[in-house]
């Protein structure tokens, strides 16, 4: 054989990118999970919980997306991730808004928004952490 | 939050607001059966926040036949005032209110709809207004009584002054041409005070001198912080002026900013503010006789039956038994004062009722920002509200002033306290109305209205 190996140097992802992409989906069930509660049993207090962990999964949600966006610039990042983060950073804040509404006026939208927001931060979840499990593996 | 990206993000804020709402069609909202619109919400509420600006040389717009002068500037933030037997004036000055921020929304809406309000700290006075010659100068400012808690509803009851503070309904001694309290006033009742997200608490006196009524409203908008808080709020209370025992007056009676004693019939009135975020259109703010042991549907519905969704579980118990109002004011108006005219303020404004309206961050056009006349047959409303002062927004969208209480001089003046001027206005006929006026048995503020009091029957 005398065919060349062609190695690709992958490192694992960022500690700080990790974090903050870490977040964002436990953050946003936590949110929905709330949602759930309030939905069901009308507890005001389930509603401002839901409306926090929303406001800290945009936090996350920025950090990871800012992150997404310089792994682009160096590209070491591709496009579906960060995609995925603006389509979750987008529909968050419309969910943030939603939750600002007063009482069951939240309901049923920001139950709703906050299912597919859980289920958009466990795509980005499962792209965003792939590379840890690639190493060595053609990209 | 840093004060920059603060900043950045109440700017943000504003501009997507305004950039999201139409402006919203005009419903002929007044009267007894309003035109009552579906609910409807953008992502954010219909707004739009008063810019301050100053009056300079100008003043507010009144009929012609009606003149108007500013009596008393520079002070801290006034709301009701009271003409006591003498001509003299009392203005309540302050801010209340202590509600902690419970959601992110609180955060970022309070710097917002702060802009709108003046920047003037809380008064917590009483400031006096004579004018001893009669020439409508009121040559006396002084400070009557101070250190009070966010002082508003106002009200005398023979030699007694009543003050509704934010937190509780106190007394002083008081004695004709007295320009300062003699002393610290008495504690006359505890009045429900936690959160007090609407801390204003409006207070008149009963025709026969019995009893006190105190407007206490909700804790909320719509329940939004449980309806745990809500105990006590929401209503109007009938006070014994002795005891100081209460009992529920009207109840479901969501922020009753104004009360008044009609002249001759001695029916309590009050206006009263209603929900926001449910469309510009919605809720008519409106202006009622209060039925002694009514309910008037807040949280659960509005105008009489019409359900709120957002407030859960439903309620078709307390529903099925909510009163309408007699009369709508138009949604957002913020109506926050209310007396009853006289013959003195002449013929065409003699019979009904005026009504002070601040105007409301929750809607575009915006509305209220005005004095109107609701004019009365047979002792009920009976009409259009009638312009009376006008002028607090101009053209360019600056807000000039905004009106709070009014009081009607039984000498022949509309008193207009506007606290974003920090200025009481007082409107009179430019032509002297008709002989006798003066001595009218019918007069419009409490103090005035109050005879001798009557001994309640002890206990």
């Amino acid at each position: 054989m005398s065919s060349t190996p062609l190695y690709t140097v992958r490192r694992p992802i960022h500690p700080v990118h990790a974090a903050a992409l870490g977040g964002v989906l436990p953050l946003f069930l936590c949110a929905l999970l709330s949602d759930y509660a309030f939905y069901t049993t009308y507890e005001i207090q389930w509603a401002n919980f839901a409306s926090w962990l929303l406001v800290a999964a945009m936090v996350m949600t920025t950090l990871a997306l800012v992150a997404a966006l310089i792994g682009q610039a160096r590209r070491s990042r591709r496009l579906p991730y960060t995609l995925v983060l603006v389509a979750i950073w987008v529909l968050g804040f419309i969910n943030n808004l939603q939750h600002a509404r007063d009482n069951f006026a939240v309901m049923p939208a920001g139950l709703w928004l906050s299912v597919l927001l859980t289920v958009l931060a466990l795509v980005a979840t499962v792209i965003g952490f792939a590379s840890l499990r690639t190493a060595g593996d053609v990209r | 939050m840093s004060r920059p990206v603060r900043t950045t993000l109440v700017v943000s804020t504003l501009a997507l607001a305004l950039a999201a709402c139409g402006k919203a069609p005009d419903l002929a909202q007044h009267g007894n059966v309003p035109n009552l619109p579906e609910p409807e919400r953008g992502l954010l509420p219909s707004m739009v926040i008063a810019d301050p600006g100053s009056w300079g040389d100008q003043v507010p717009t009144v009929p012609q036949g009606y003149k108007v002068s500013a009596i008393a500037t520079d002070l801290a933030i006034p709301r009701q005032m009271l003409v006591l037997p003498n001509g003299d004036i009392l203005v309540a000055e302050g801010r209340g209110g202590n509600a902690p921020k419970l959601k992110p929304k609180d955060i970022i809406a309070a710097p917002i709809k702060a802009k709108g309000n003046t920047k003037v700290k809380s008064g917590n006075r009483l400031t006096l207004l004579r004018d001893g010659d009669g020439d409508g100068v009121y040559e006396i400012k002084t400070v009557f009584a101070e250190n009070l808690n966010a002082p508003y509803g106002l009200a005398m009851i023979g030699n007694t002054l009543y003050v509704a503070n934010q937190d509780e309904v106190v007394a002083f001694d008081y004695q004709p041409g007295q320009t300062r309290a003699s002393g610290a006033p008495r504690v006359l009742t505890a009045l429900p005070s936690a959160i007090n997200h609407h801390w204003t608490k409006a207070m008149t006196a009963s025709a026969d001198g019995r009893f006190l009524y105190v407007g206490i409203g909700s804790n909320s908008n719509v329940g939004e912080r449980g309806l745990d808080v809500e105990v006590d709020r929401a209503r109007i209370w009938q006070i014994d002026a002795q005891t100081g025992a209460h009992k529920d007056y009207a109840t479901g009676i969501r922020n009753p900013t104004a009360l008044a004693i009609q002249p001759g019939t001695g029916t309590l009135w009050s206006v009263v503010n209603e929900r926001d975020e449910i469309g510009p259109n919605l809720v008519p703010d409106y202006l009622t006789s209060v039925q002694e042991g009514g309910f008037y549907g807040w949280p659960w519905s509005y105008w009489g039956k019409t359900v709120d969704n957002r407030v859960m579980p439903h309620n078709q118990e307390k529903v099925a038994k909510a009163l309408a109002p007699d009369y709508a004011l138009g949604s957002h108006v913020a109506a926050l004062g209310v007396s009853f005219s006289g013959p003195s303020m002449g013929a065409q404004f003699a019979d009904g009722a005026f009504v002070g309206m601040h105007g409301s961050w929750n809607r575009n056009p915006p509305v209220g920002y005005k004095v109107v006349f609701v004019p009365f047959q047979n002792g009920r409303p009976a009409g259009a509200p009638i312009d009376f002062v006008t002028g607090f927004r101009t053209d360019k969208d600056t807000t000039r002033g905004r009106p709070v209480g009014v009081a009607v001089d039984p000498r022949g003046a509309l008193l207009v306290a506007d606290d974003l001027a920090n200025t009481i206005w007082r409107v009179v006929p430019t032509a002297p109305v008709q002989p006798a006026a003066p001595a009218q048995p019918a007069a419009a503020t409490p103090a005035a209205a109050a005879p001798a009091p009557t001994p309640p029957p002890a206990g």
